[in-house]
């Protein structure tokens, strides 16, 4: 129809014809200023401008049709500027373009085309530019849209059920915002409100209990912190590890697969283990299961046995065995030979530790339940090669496997356990010998991810005893913290490997490998350190007395405290402790000793008349303040 | 821990005898190769908790600082004495057994799992059978792909077996690796 009523116009036009085109031509030029004067004109011109540029979605026939008012003599010249416009573009676009537009062909008409041409892309700019803004309007708009919720707002929320999807997204907008703070904060919010925000709307989502958000979040950034709580959602793919005492993993792994068990090998770093996928029938109960060819163990556990590397023929002692599969490998790598002490404070635990030691044909294992501190005593001090500390453990690292360590753990249960470790640590130190000919390790291994169970433990051991962290040998692992917001450990403590659900596809992991350079316990050295203001361990030659009085002294010469006679009697005792402290030191001739004895004694010499001075002082300034006081009341 | 006296010596090699006949000594007397030291000992065998344990020398030595309250097993656990003062071979000694019987049995794959049920062997069930069993007799029961699945008493001899009807029993069932996931609480 426009059609149609376009060349009705076309007629008329072409009957003008080409001085009608010239003065379209001027028209043209001069419509530029005219429609600007027409949009700085009142609003009825406006809406002519506007109905101009809106014909292209209205089929503008029939104005036209109805259109032979003189009133629109601009309008109409417009519309016909814009058909003649449109009518180009349709005849441009055209494939018969040598019809019409050129149906005049003039010089004047390659301008007339130029002049279209460009108004046609002034026009597409300008609607571009449009269409940008909006978009532009709507993405502004999208991110201030997000803010905080106000306090009403929670309170609200806090009364209703969670709504799980909005605090999804919130939580996800959360994250968008702290990735790129500067530009997407919302105006007089900080930091620390945004991460309030979502510490909260993660422990509702996700069911965590406050302390374990609060944790998490300060140890990992935002998104990653983010792929952590998802990969504890999820269960850790089941793995199993060959028993290389009774079969190969080839083999097994034929066996499995005709049995309807989907497998695979586990990791380029691993040669016994093999992850299961899913099965047909039940992994933990096929026969050869219980003949003893595997072994049902997360990937995790395989770690800390590598890092030990085990050799034939030493004397290892696992300090927290049940249920058994650490030491089971520990036997398979070492052929059976040598002999393994597997001891296990529960004694509920015990029965699965012995099923699964005999089931896997493990021979060289005595079985014992004692609590861990109480090993060195029954089994001697310096008497074994190596030493596996599984310790036990807050267990943050596999919530996968149990849900319920998201609320129980508080800040208590992490520094029991953190307790508990380093008494273990220290006594499963203790056990080594340094001097052995082909050991001398320990690894220490958690499947915590507290800080405070890891890096602390072993830094504390690294104190206390004559160790030193050597490279576990995992290099797929991201090395352990040396510096946590207000701790600093001892730099070696890189070495350490850490290990996480998100990055590692296993459940949060913690090994250490220490090596007991000597057996001797660290002497005045560490008495003297700053920070030691617990006692510092004498060497076991000494008294026991002898050793409590020592340190009491020691602690008492930094405070630089009270002054009592019987310090010095102490101190006399103390001497000899001294002199053997500083032979051991290395000092060698006692004379040295002898001195520092007589600096050491000279202060305190000095100290005692500077306090009677003092007491005299006081009483000079009294009598003085009494006799200018009974002056004065004389004077008066 | 304390070594076994005389009777219960004779009455665990009597029931071990059934199983392996000659290669008793095979038992007794192997070197052992646990233990740190250079010189492998033998084995010996002890006697904890009414369990006995089957150990090299080497560990029964280190095994003597742990007080007997604490020690909970050694080596490998050959059986247990019950409250009546029988004695009983269990699971744990099939490596043993396996390594050296005198009389083997094989199942097939259909009644692997109704063995390791703890039912006895029937007839059906027979993949291949030693020759020279007497009915009493010990007897290994081995899968087709020579994994022990467990031991038990021969019903039959050889030459019978092969007259016996599709159900008969074939080997009374004793004991089977089945037992360490239905009953591990009694090992």
């Amino acid at each position: 129809m426009a059609l149609g009523s376009l060349s009705k116009k076309k007629g008329s036009k072409s009957s003008k014809g080409p001085p009608k085109k010239k003065q379209k031509g001027d028209l043209f030029t001069e419509k530029r200023p005219e429609k600007a004067d027409l949009s700085d004109d009142s609003d009825v011109s406006n809406e002519e401008v506007e109905e101009l540029e809106n014909f292209d979605e209205d089929s503008g026939s029939e104005l036209l049709s109805g259109d032979v008012d003189p009133l629109a003599d601009d309008f109409l010249q417009g519309s016909d500027d814009f058909y003649v416009i449109w009518f180009d573009l349709e005849e441009n676009s055209g494939s018969d373009s040598a019809a019409g537009s050129d149906g005049s062909d003039s010089d004047s008409e390659v301008s007339d085309i130029e002049r279209k041409s460009r108004a046609l892309d002034e026009r597409r700019a300008r609607e571009e530019k449009d269409a940008e803004d909006e978009l532009q309007t709507n993405i502004a708009e999208e991110s201030d849209e997000f803010w905080l919720p106000t306090e009403e707002e929670l309170e609200a929320e806090a009364n209703r059920p969670p709504d799980l999807q909005n605090l999804q997204r919130r939580i996800q907008e959360i994250v968008r915002v702290l990735s790129n703070f500067k530009d997407l904060r919302q105006e007089g919010a900080k930091r620390k409100d945004y991460i309030e925000q979502l510490k909260m709307d993660l422990s509702s989502y996700y069911g965590y209990n406050d302390f374990l958000i609060g944790v998490l979040i300060e140890m990992f950034p935002v998104n990653e912190l983010l792929e952590l709580i998802n990969a504890f959602e999820k269960p850790r793919p089941i793995c199993l590890r060959t028993n290389t005492l009774k079969a190969r993993r080839r083999d097994l792994a034929e066996v499995l697969l005709k049995r309807g068990v989907n497998l695979d090998p586990l990791s380029k770093w691993s040669k016994v283990g093999l992850v299961v996928y899913d099965s047909q029938v039940p992994i933990g109960a096929t026969p050869e299961y219980m003949a003893g060819l595997y072994m049902l163990q997360s990937a995790n556990s395989f770690l800390p046995v590598m890092a030990l590397a085990p050799q034939e023929k030493e004397r290892i002692v696992d300090m927290a065995a049940a249920p058994g599969g650490k030491t089971t490998y520990v036997a398979a790598l070492m052929k059976n030979t040598g002999i393994i002490y597997a001891n296990e404070m529960k004694e509920p635990r015990l029965k699965s530790l012995t099923a699964n030691l005999n089931r896997m044909g493990v021979t060289n294992t005595i079985v014992c339940n004692y609590d861990g501190r109480e090993l060195p005593k029954v089994l001697g001090l310096n008497s074994v090669d190596r030493v596996l500390l599984d310790a036990p453990c807050s267990g943050t690292g596999v919530i996968s496997k149990d849900e319920s360590v998201k609320t129980s753990k508080s800040l208590e249960d992490i520094e029991k356990s953190a307790q508990l470790q380093k008494q273990l640590i220290l006594n499963a130190i203790d056990m080594v010998d340094a001097n052995s000919k082909s050991g001398g390790y320990i690894v220490y291994s958690t499947c915590s991810m507290m800080i405070a169970e890891n890096e602390a433990v072993v830094d504390y051991a690294l104190k206390k005893r004559n160790v030193k962290v050597v490279p576990c040998g995992l290099d797929f692992g991201r090395p352990g913290y040396t510096r946590f917001r207000e701790y600093r450990f001892h730099p070696s403590l890189d070495k350490t490997r850490r290990f996480y659900p998100h990055v590692h596809n296993m459940d949060g992991f913690f090994v250490a490998k220490l090596k007991k350079v000597s057996n001797s316990l660290p002497t005045a050295a560490a008495a003297e350190a700053v920070q030691s203001t617990e006692q510092a361990p004498l060497s076991s030659e000494k008294d026991v007395e002898s050793v409590e009085e020592a340190p009491l002294s020691s602690v008492e010469d930094a405070v630089e405290g009270s002054v009592r006679p019987s310090k010095e009697d102490s101190n006399k005792k103390n001497n000899p402790g001294r002199i053997k402290r500083e032979h051991q030191n290395g000092n060698g001739a006692p004379k040295p000793a002898a001195d520092k004895r007589r600096e050491r004694k000279f202060p305190f010499r000095k100290e005692v008349p500077r306090r009677t001075e003092i007491i005299k002082a006081r009483e000079e300034k009294r009598q003085a303040l009494r006799g200018t006081k009974r002056k004065g009341e004389g004077s008066k | 821990m304390r070594p076994l006296d005389e009777a219960e010596t004779t009455v665990v090699f009597e029931k071990l005898l059934k199983f392996t006949g000659n290669n008793l000594k095979n038992i007794v007397e192997s070197p052992a190769h646990e233990g740190p030291d250079p010189n492998p000992g033998r084995y010996c065998f002890r006697l904890q908790k009414n369990r006995v344990y089957y150990v090299s020398e080497a560990l029964v030595k280190r095994a003597t600082n742990i007080s007997r309250k604490n020690l909970v097993a050694m080596g490998t656990c050959v059986g247990r004495f019950t409250h009546g003062g029988k004695f009983h071979l269990t699971v744990q000694c099939l490596g043993l057994l396996a390594a050296n019987a005198k009389h083997k049995v094989w199942l097939k794959p259909t009644s692997e799992m109704s063995f390791l049920y703890g039912n006895h062997v029937l007839k059906g069930g027979l993949g291949r059978i030693t020759d020279g069993i007497q009915p009493g007799d010990g007897v290994v029961v081995f899968s087709m792909s020579d994994v022990p699945l467990g031991f038990g008493n021969a019903a039959k001899s050889t030459q019978d077996c092969r007259k016996l009807d599709p159900n008969g029993i074939v080997v009374h069932h004793q004991s089977d690796i089945g037992e360490y996931l239905r009953m591990e609480d009694d090992l």
